[in-house]
């Protein structure tokens, strides 16, 4: 194979440049000593990031946030683990049609899913509650952890399991001991992405979050409607540091293009 | 002995998927027939929602020439949203595949990472970066003399297509990276020993192979960018509105359920019936590579 011109390196270099500057520039701007939006030129400061202690709606969005993605991430791999063992290993009729419902929701657009919820949710009496955004996210984040437990569950080597039941472990003692421990990477790695997905959707959630019940994002995102300011950009720089920690770990111990190679065929 | 296996082989996947459908069924498809059922209803300032059926919310999307004009422009953006991700994203793919080891896992961190990363924290980006009309987009472009006078992003298409591009891109780039792993680096070798020049390769070789890939990245990103909330609505502001903006605006401020669920309703339904169109063309065009 050839390698790549220097024309090809630049037109490269413009364009990683390009996708890296907003998020760069967040960041940046997030540290800055001034009291309007500006780039950090005279030094850097955490005044912004002390400001955020002042406002305890962004904590404590932060902590529905993060008990929200946790939550709603486990609960989700509770209904997928065992829809992922029968998608993989049982040939029935109606598998087809269950797969593609279970990845329906990447493909309806999330404005209308947050519609949808809202109505269900207000009619239910649940209406801004903590109980109807987790039971929103475990349907949004499904397909996640589906599909990285199927792909686990399809490749897993099915020799250890029979000798498992050639003697005598039978039903929960066999999940528990043979075939968790041999899927868990795709279980763990699913449940890191459904987190990421919870933890950043706010098109559903501005929806169905009331006062109180704000997640981050959506708390971010009502912030910038009124106004932009450095606060705003210091509660995004963690945000951003946050993704990125789950980012690095997930790539260390799966793969990050084996995480998002799925991702592709059926988009969001 | 036999006969009880089968039955309960037979009876296993279903018992195993039986948690998940009836979540699904419960909270996912009730909901959206709740939806299409509340777009014709009847709404009123003071009387609210009432169960009647008419058609009243379809017949002004109809007749209004804002609903045209709104949905126009929604598809306008997502049309060149889709252009400009695949002039820029097909070739980034196809030079980082040609990158060593090292490097190609490196960029492709740093190309696919944003996907992950908040698109709130990633259009709040955008927004400083245009930032009026001395924002750093048009300081820099203005000094390397691309161009005289600012070009106005905020509150504009272009704004909302460039962040648009920016946020879909990894998709597309994605996308293309798919196709590439699929093609044989021996042809292009092949091709180079009959005398073929670079672009005569790039033309004839490449480009034929990877555009499933880019066809089937173009479907992600226009449904996606057709149906994008945060980036439209931060960096259009009020009044650009976009379909998904416009039922946001009815859900939560005019409080026209029925109306809002009108708009989101055609918005599904339009966007399934070209996702499915164009899969099903792809599909029939390219039937080779997908065999």
């Amino acid at each position: 194979m050839r390698r790549n011109g220097p024309l090809a390196l630049i037109f490269h270099s413009i364009f990683v440049v390009v996708m890296v500057a907003p998020i760069l520039v967040v960041c940046l701007v997030a540290f800055t000593p001034e009291g309007f939006l500006s780039l950090p030129t005279n030094g850097f400061s955490l005044r912004w990031f002390r400001t955020i202690a002042n406002y305890p709606e962004f904590v404590h969005a932060f902590w529905v946030s993060l008990g929200l993605g946790a939550l709603s991430s486990l609960m989700a791999l509770l209904f997928a683990v065992p829809a992922a063992l029968a998608i993989a290993r049982y040939r029935f009729r109606g598998r087809d049609v269950l797969a593609a419902l279970f990845l329906s929701p990447l493909m309806i657009p999330h404005v209308v899913l947050g519609i949808a919820f809202l109505r269900f949710f207000t009619s239910a009496g649940l209406g801004g509650s903590f109980a109807a955004l987790i039971i929103a996210h475990i349907i949004i984040v499904f397909p996640f952890a589906l599909r990285l437990t199927l792909a686990a569950a399809t490749g897993m080597d099915r020799s250890v399991e029979m000798a498992a039941v050639s003697l005598g472990a039978g039903g929960w003692t066999l999940f528990r001991r043979v075939t968790l421990p041999l899927i868990l990477p795709g279980v763990i790695s699913g449940w890191a992405l459904a987190f990421i997905q919870s933890f950043d959707d706010l098109t559903m959630t501005v929806f169905l979050a009331a006062p109180g019940t704000e997640t981050l994002p959506v708390r971010m995102f009502l912030y910038i409607q009124d106004n932009i300011d450095p606060l705003v950009t210091s509660v995004s720089a963690c945000v951003i540091a946050i993704t990125m920690t789950a980012l690095i770990l997930l790539d260390r111990f799966y793969g990050l293009d084996r995480v998002l190679a799925g991702k592709g065929d059926t988009g969001r | 002995m036999s006969a009880m296996a089968e039955e309960r082989s037979a009876r296993a996947p279903w018992a195993l998927t039986a948690p998940a459908l009836m979540l699904f069924v419960g909270v996912l498809l009730i909901p959206l027939a709740m939806t299409v059922m509340l777009s014709f209803h009847d709404w009123g300032q003071y009387k609210g929602i009432e169960p009647v059926f008419i058609l009243k919310n379809w017949h002004e999307i109809a007749t209004d020439p804002y609903y045209a004009e709104m949905f126009w422009r929604t598809f306008r953006i997502a049309i060149l949203t889709t252009l400009l991700t695949a002039v820029l994203g097909a070739p980034e793919a196809y030079i980082l595949n040609r990158m060593s080891g090292r490097w190609k896992s490196f960029f492709l961190l740093v190309i696919l990472g944003p996907l992950l990363i908040s698109v709130v924290a990633r259009t709040l980006g955008w927004a400083l970066l245009f930032g009026g009309n001395n924002g750093l987009v048009n300081k820099l472009l203005m000094s390397l003399g691309a161009i005289r006078s600012p070009i106005p992003f905020m509150f504009t298409e272009t704004g909302m297509v460039v962040a648009l591009a920016h946020v879909m891109m990894p998709f597309m780039v994605l996308s293309v990276w798919a196709a590439l792993q699929r093609l044989d680096p021996q042809i292009e070798n092949a091709a180079m020993s009959l005398g073929a020049g670079p672009a005569t390769i790039i033309r004839r070789i490449i480009m034929p192979q990877i555009m499933p890939g880019v066809l089937s990245g173009a479907i992600i990103v226009f449904s996606l960018s057709a149906s994008a909330f945060a980036t439209p609505a931060i960096i259009g502001g009020r009044r650009l509105k976009v379909a998904a903006t416009l039922a946001y605006d009815e859900f939560l401020n005019t409080l026209n359920w029925p109306l809002g669920a009108a708009v989101a309703t055609l918005l599904l339904a339009a966007l399934v019936l070209i996702v499915v169109g164009s899969n099903a063309l792809i599909e029939r065009r390219y039937a080779e590579v997908f065999r």
